[in-house]
């Protein structure tokens, strides 16, 4: 370890010189990872590659009924089988995986800046602003997010960026709250009343002093909003409201080939095992992000 | 006398997020004989809470005792296992922390608690052990003991608590009792109740104790001896006379040095005049507080009532005060973090806006503040050029070279090497953030640091650094100082003029030379009276207080005294009536009270 960064008080002993800490900061957060963080990493980097790069891969084409029957098993010609149709098993999740990681990732982006913007604005300015906020976004959470996207889904059709707003919309209010209860504890903190007496403006207190200590808790928190939304996307797409076909994401391959569950076809195995390994690894690199944003976390939660 | 607790060769390693191991105790041995008294001294990280735990057996998370042997009359606690060590806590050794507060459930009463571990043990029946928790209460002078233990824990005062901390662990009879800087967080006038009351016990009881502390002055009351901690190892073991008035070590005669402050007379020519002729602040009937405002524009908890007072051209003005008097309210008032509900403040001739949006940025720059945690008042997230940097760009306009060209400048001032400019604060000592946290407030360059207890969080030795150089700034840059803190010395080490605030309101107010010279108000004579001494037998030689006289009526109308509860010297008659008035003395101190000059001398 290169740099400690704890520090009760005046325990250490004087030691200055030149920094350490410029060295090698990807290096020094990779040692940092446990094992489990770095199979989480690997398997991130892996569905991420796959979202971008599935399409050109893919040996057959999205739609193609290239098996002559179907539910067929693993084979050299179909490493993971065919589906109800006689697709290709493996062509369909390369296709999919964009859908879902794609889908999932710009809701979550949008629902976690949305969210954090939103919390530091009602952190710094008046009550007023804040209560009215809050309550509004403490409605919307009380409505299901599957019922609120059957409604959304039957009133406008379905459609990539209705599905993406609608996911977003939903796991909004939840980072709003974890967004606005760190800002408004950081709020309080002697340097923010420091750079308050300074006369520094609300949008540079927000930015400058409060956003920067809370931006590891909220990538925590986007990697969980990201598995929430991979999770109700592909439970919409099993209801067959998600993405239509052709085209499929990982959840609406679950349910085309549900029927093939009874004689274990990897048609309907092989996309739940991609769900159940992607929202996996995106936890277990979440769950070893390096201490410190941890301890950020339980510090300004506490 | 033989020995009751043999400790030898102890070594307790703790484990960082690396997994890497560090020694915090290294290869300590000490022997405590039966009925004796050992304090174990040192600074914070110096290890003394760890050694102390682990004569109970335990080690904090991420600790272990990794080598020695702790004897504790026949057992060996090293070789006991998890149930028989709950056989030896709280029967034979019994641990008093520093917060009562914390350590009392609140939602049962007093005496369920003072008894439960007479209950756990099996050692008596019910009604005995709480015949024997009013004894005990008796003893620890606490006040109606056959019913204070029918109380909820928020229902007594801090040092109460402290107390009946104290019956509990003792109503065990343990053969060892652990005491880790019980009276730290207390105010001083209650410390001397609590210590007094501690000492008597240990006396009658003739227990065998440890008692981890910080403060030399305290250890000097109630010690038989002295082991002086550094860094893990024991630096000095000794008779207490012997480590305070002969001490061997280097380390032990530092840390004396600094807990005997020095003056540091920052100033310089004509103070007191400039004072008179134009003060730099101001403040005239100032009343402020939190919460809700009523009809009239008074809030609900009123901290600071009708303070006036001002501070000349360079000089420095301490407030002292206990917790929750208002100091830091006070400090947060003239910033303009909180808008007072009335008064004026007149900074450099004008009138100072009440709220930080109204005033302008010349305002702004030139009064700062410095709080007192360093850990919090420094943003984690930003460099030390980051953090200096801000307020040259906001006030001077500096950018770019220019910039880091004075925040060179202003860590050479501060005493820090340049090359820090590029770590973050995490990585600093105390000492080390408290001197960035002084920068940051130079950079603005003021005309006045209010400072809110900048040495109350930092070791003796660090924080005499610190108050040297502020005294230096003072002199080199003509700065001037709102100084607050609760500790006398502190003050008095560097203030010209005092202001002694007590429940908000402003009691008395003098120079340095005259703040403990008669006449006095009454709080600060016991103020001064119970800031202990670092001499054997002080305590038995401060006088008991004196009892509070008897009123016919009390009275709870608004304005009157508000030392009335406490005050040893008032009138009946006269005190319960009427709003005292400011009695300026021929030494020229102020001193809100009914008595008069002639009277308050006595």
């Amino acid at each position: 370890m290169t740099a400690p960064t704890v520090s009760s008080s005046a325990d250490r002993p004087p030691a200055v010189g030149a920094a350490p800490r410029r060295a090698s900061a990807w290096g020094r957060w990779r040692r940092r990872l446990s094992i489990s963080g770095l199979i989480g990493l690997a398997t991130v980097i892996f569905w991420l590659l796959v979202a971008a790069l599935g399409p050109l891969l893919a040996p057959h084409g999205v739609g193609a009924i290239v098996a002559d029957d179907s539910f067929a098993s693993f084979s050299t010609q179909f490493p993971l089988g065919s589906d109800y149709l006689g697709r290709d098993v493996l062509s369909r999740i390369l296709y999919g995986a964009r859908y879902t990681v794609g889908l999932a990732l710009a809701a979550a982006v949008l629902a976690s800046s949305v969210g954090t913007a939103l919390g530091l604005a009602a952190a710094v300015t008046g009550r007023w602003i804040d209560e009215t906020m809050s309550r509004l976004l403490d409605a919307l959470t009380c409505i299901p997010s599957k019922i609120f996207a059957l409604v959304m889904v039957a009133g406008f059709g379905s459609s990539v960026p209705l599905l993406m707003l609608t996911a977003a919309l939903t796991y909004l209010p939840g980072a709003y709250r974890i967004a606005r209860s760190l800002a408004v504890n950081l709020n309080v903190m002697e340097y923010v009343e420091v750079a308050r007496a300074r006369g520094e403006g609300r949008a540079h207190i927000a930015c400058s002093e409060i956003l920067p200590n809370m931006i590891h808790p909220m990538l925590a928190d986007f990697g969980l909003r990201f598995v929430f939304v991979v999770l109700l996307l592909s439970g919409l797409s099993f209801l067959g409201l998600g993405v239509q076909p052709p085209a499929a994401d990982l959840g609406s391959l679950v349910r085309e080939n549900i029927s093939g569950l009874a004689e274990g076809a990897p048609a309907v195995l092989m996309p739940a095992f991609a769900i159940a390994t992607l929202t996996i690894g995106v936890n277990l690199l979440i769950d070893s992000l390096p201490g410190r944003a941890r301890r950020f976390a339980q510090g300004a939660l506490r | 006398m033989s020995d009751l607790v043999r400790v030898s060769d102890l070594r307790v390693v703790a484990c960082n997020d690396a997994g890497e191991e560090r020694a915090i105790v290294k290869d300590v041995s000490f022997s405590i004989r039966q009925g004796e008294v050992l304090a174990l001294i040192g600074e914070s990280g110096s290890g003394k809470t760890t050694i102390a735990l682990a004569l109970m057996g335990y080690a904090r998370s991420g600790c272990r005792v990794a080598a020695g042997s702790i004897q504790i009359g026949d057992t060996a606690v090293m070789s006991l296992d998890a149930r028989e060590l709950g056989q030896l806590r709280g029967r034979q050794v019994a641990y008093i922390a520093q917060s009562a507060a914390a350590a009392f459930n609140p939602v049962k009463r007093i005496m369920d608690q003072v008894i439960e571990g007479a209950l756990i043990h099996g050692i008596t029946s019910r009604a005995a052990a709480e015949a024997k928790a009013v004894a005990m209460f008796r003893s620890l002078a606490l006040p109606d003991p056959e019913h204070i233990g029918q109380r909820y824990p928020h229902e007594v005062s801090g040092g109460q608590l402290q107390r009946l901390m104290a019956a509990m662990a003792l109503i065990t009879d343990p053969q060892l009792v652990i005491l880790d800087e019980p009276t730290t967080a207390l105010d001083v006038t209650t410390q001397i109740e609590v210590l007094r009351a501690f000492k008597r016990v240990v006396r009658e009881l003739r227990t065998t104790a440890v008692y981890v502390s910080h403060d030399l002055a305290v250890v000097a009351q109630i010690a038989d001896r002295i082991a002086v901690l550094n860094h893990g190892q024991i630096c000095e073991c000794g008779v207490t006379e012997q480590v305070l008035d002969a001490p061997c070590d280097s380390y032990t005669k530092a840390l004396l040095g600094a807990a005997r402050p020095a003056a540091r007379h920052g100033q310089t020519k004509s103070a007191a005049v400039e004072t008179v002729a134009s003060p730099l602040l101001a403040i005239d009937g100032l009343t402020a507080g939190y919460g809700r405002r009523d009809g009239h524009g008074r809030p609900q908890k009123v901290v600071l009532k009708d303070i006036s007072l001002s501070l000349g051209r360079g000089a420095a003005l301490g407030v002292i005060g206990e917790s929750g008097s208002g100091k830091s309210t006070l400090a947060r008032v003239i910033a303009g973090l909180l808008p007072p509900a009335s008064g004026a403040i007149t900074f450099d001739g004008a009138p100072l806006p009440a709220r930080l949006e109204e005033r302008n940025r010349e305002q702004l720059r030139r009064i700062q503040i410095v709080f007192q945690n360093a850990d919090t008042a420094l943003n984690p997230a930003h460099t030390v050029a980051r953090i200096l940097g801000r307020p040259l760009a906001l006030y001077h306009g500096l950018g770019g070279r220019a910039r880091d060209k004075r925040i060179a400048e202003l860590l050479d001032r501060v005493r820090l090497p340049a090359t820090i400019a590029e770590r973050h604060c995490a990585d600093l000592s105390g000492g080390q953030k408290q001197r960035i946290n002084l920068a940051r407030a130079l950079a603005a360059q003021p005309d006045l640091i209010l400072c809110d207890e900048v040495t109350s969080a930092l070791d003796t030795v660090v924080g005499a650094a610190i108050l040297d150089l502020m005294a230096e700034l003072r002199r080199e840059l003509g700065v001037s100082y709102l100084f607050i803190s609760h500790d006398i010395a502190t003050v008095r080490s560097i203030c010209d003029e005092v202001v002694v605030l007590y429940a908000g309101c402003k009691v008395e107010s003098t120079s340095r030379q005259t703040l403990s010279a008669a006449p006095s108000h009454p709080y600060t004579d016991l103020l001064v009276a119970s800031v202990p001494e670092l001499r054997r037998g002080w305590l038995e030689q401060v006088p008991p207080p004196a009892a509070v006289p008897r009123f016919g009526v009390e009275s709870e109308a608004p304005g009157l005294c508000v030392f009335l509860q406490r005050c040893p010297v008032r009138i009946d008659g006269v005190c319960n009536v009427a709003a005292p008035a400011h009695v300026i003395t021929r030494n020229g101190k102020q001193i809100l009270c009914h008595h008069t000059e002639e009277e308050l001398r006595h």
